[in-house]
């Protein structure tokens, strides 16, 4: 019994360390970027950078609840592209029918997640290489409805996304309104499910909790916020492009890794992931802002979400367990 | 998620149920028909020699793939299509169309490949990154290497030797690859059923914890596996340069899936500890049948990936099924 309080203190202690890791990893962010991006606090840069981060924000946020079910969703990159390229073909430059267009990426968004919870949950297969498998068939459909980078988006949306209320820009609204959608969810029964469910699913389903519904929803859930994530894509570029998903994949799951939560599910929240999710787009800011040569901007890039990756690793090498 | 599953077996199923193998060449010989059927002359001779060439690459890539697979605990290599054309590519710098080079141009290639899967495997290990994870952002970082590497502009030629080595004919009008590829499969299947790291890797593979407490050395087994997989993937994206002769910066970038749908058709368990190089060897032979006959019907290729996405799920609910949570 004190083994196990001792480790539940364990648990909580790595949480909080972890959290304030994130915190500080922002602070050292920001201050690299603003040092080295010289009118970085200036109401464009700002407008402009945030416009940038909710994509990015919007999927990590349905990663993270992935990840907390015990599962990973490596087709939410894929599930991205499908959306914003059906959005983008639905909307055609038309505001009256934008609002159809994000219905329609929506749908998209829970279809996809639908049969991702269908084929886990049901067909029990790894996770993992259920979503890659999807990831294909979603990122070829969406070769087939938008072969080439193309279509357009009303200016009228365009312009309102970069635009401020108040001095306060509406992408940082957006982003604001995504970590209080996470906050209303958080306090829902299915989020509730979620947790138990990626914490031990055994016991989760001794104590009466519907696992295999959960990991459905958990990733329904993931498939709408890619589905917001295209919709922000294609506010910020304001055309369609079938590759536009290919690295948020990774990204998503750097985000969450970064914001604290174990990849092993059950623990953490979207909280961190959304700040995840900022550090690592100020991180592609400062590399764009270093001067860092062209030819190695990606390899830099890389270099960084393998090392946050590491950093998840960093407690276990600690602890020395015998390996996993 | 990475703890190590042993399927027990299905009995009443297994029963009637032939083996992978058997089953996956029996599907590549349907396909074949198939193909004549829809299209007269796809079982042709010279047609089907060709179709082995290409099953070669995918086949040589899947070695290693297969290896890191039967190592379990979620053991996948995604970084394989990546590292086979980075290989590709400083081959054919180094190369540059002579002989003399052959020798220093695949030994670094091998090496740089080697190298990258050395860090894939201390990720795996030491820092516990899961593989799919792990190797999924290396891709990104190799692909910044290439770019790094090249400036964007692939450069250089393959050596007439190599080219000649590969695309000669030389018994029965079968070309040489087919040989290489003959030749590295069975390398392949001593490796797994007649060395101490072949045991080793399927005794990690199949119970890690065991394997630990028997005095297996789990980490260097894993990480050399990794290690194996990239140089395998290296070995053929050179095989890859010799064939094409000049290089481009995707060149064996869409081999990824593929290796994998082929090392799942072959019989050999995601979950690891069961499985052999032999029913991959024929997995690739199946994925790149089924590929000829989706260009024989004029399937684009948006299309085609949706297939082969769909093929690896109904592969995996075939074989990749996890444990019911009542059992």
């Amino acid at each position: 019994m004190t083994g196990a309080a001792a480790g539940l203190v364990d648990r909580v202690r790595g949480v909080q360390l972890s959290g304030l890791a994130t915190v500080a990893m922002l602070v050292v962010a920001v201050a690299v970027n603003s040092a080295l991006q010289p009118n970085f606090w200036d109401s464009y840069a700002l407008t402009s950078n945030f416009a940038t981060f909710v994509p990015l924000v919007a999927i990590a946020v349905g990663q993270t609840i992935v990840v907390l079910s015990g599962g990973l969703d490596l087709s939410l990159g894929a599930q991205v592209t499908l959306a914003s390229v059906v959005a983008v073909q639905v909307v055609d430059g038309s505001l009256d029918r934008f609002p159809l267009a994000v219905a329609a990426a929506l749908g998209v968004g829970l279809a996809c997640g639908a049969l991702n919870g269908l084929v886990v949950a049901l067909l029990r297969l790894q996770p993992i290489v259920a979503t890659f498998a999807t990831s294909f068939v979603f990122s070829g459909l969406a070769l087939v409805v938008l072969p080439t980078p193309g279509g357009s988006v009303p200016f009228e949306i365009t312009t309102a996304y970069r635009d401020s209320v108040l001095g306060v820009p509406v992408a940082l609204l957006l982003i604001v309104a995504l970590a209080l959608v996470w906050l209303v969810l958080r306090r829902h029964r299915v989020l509730r499910h979620v947790y138990a469910v990626g914490g031990d699913a055994d016991a989760a389903y001794a104590s009466l909790v519907p696992v295999a519904r959960t990991r459905v929803w958990a990733y329904v859930l993931g498939g709408l916020f890619a589905a917001l994530s295209a919709l922000a894509i294609l506010a910020n570029t304001g055309s369609g492009d079938p590759f536009v998903g290919n690295e948020l994949t990774l990204a998503s799951v750097a985000a969450v890794v970064i914001g604290g939560t174990a990849l092993a599910g059950g623990r953490g929240g979207a909280g961190g992931s959304v700040l995840g999710a900022i550090v690592l787009a100020l991180v592609t800011n400062i590399i764009f802002f270093a001067d860092v040569p062209t030819d190695y901007r990606q390899l830099v890039n890389g270099a960084v979400i393998i090392l946050a990756l590491a950093l998840a690793g960093i407690p276990a090498l600690q602890k020395r367990r015998p390996s996993a | 998620m990475s703890t190590p599953v042993v399927d027990t077996p299905r009995r009443g199923l297994t029963a009637w149920r032939p083996g992978p193998v058997a089953l996956a060449g029996t599907v590549a010989v349907a396909l074949v028909i198939a193909g004549e059927i829809v299209s007269p002359g796809f079982a042709g001779y010279g047609q089907l020699v060709n179709l082995m060439r290409v099953a070669a690459f995918l086949g040589v890539i899947a070695i290693g793939q297969t290896i890191v697979i039967i190592a379990g605990g979620g053991g996948v290599d995604l970084s394989v299509g990546k590292v086979a054309t980075f290989s590709a590519i400083i081959g054919s710098r180094v190369m540059a169309g002579d002989d003399a080079n052959i020798v220093p141009a695949v030994a670094l290639a091998l090496l740089v490949a080697a190298a990258i899967g050395l860090v894939n495997g201390l990720g795996v290990t030491l820092l516990r990154i899961p593989p799919f994870v792990m190797t999924l952002g290396m891709i990104g970082v190799v692909q910044g290497l290439i770019l790094a590497y090249t400036g964007g502009q692939a450069e250089g030629r393959a050596a007439p030797a190599l080219t000649s080595l590969v695309n000669g004919r030389v018994i029965l009008d079968l070309p040489g690859l087919l040989f290489l590829w003959l030749l590295l499969g069975l390398l392949a299947v001593w490796l797994l059923r007649r060395t101490t790291f072949g045991w080793s890797l399927f005794a990690v593979g199949a119970n890690r914890t065991a394997a630990e407490l028997t005095g297996v050395r789990v980490n260097r087994t894993l990480i050399l596996a990794y290690v194996l997989s990239a140089t395998f993937a290296g070995l053929a994206g050179i095989l890859l340069l010799g064939y094409t002769e000049s290089v481009f910066l995707d060149l064996a970038d869409q081999y990824m899936l593929p290796s994998v749908a082929a090392v799942v058709i072959g019989g050999t368990l995601l979950a690891g500890g069961i499985g052999g190089y032999a029913g991959t060897a024929v997995g690739a032979i199946v994925l790149t049948v089924l590929q000829g006959l989706l260009t024989t019907l004029d399937i684009g290729g948006a299309w085609r990936t949706v297939v082969n996405g769909v093929v690896l799920l109904v592969l995996l609910s075939l074989y990749g099924r996890q444990r019911r949570l009542r059992s």
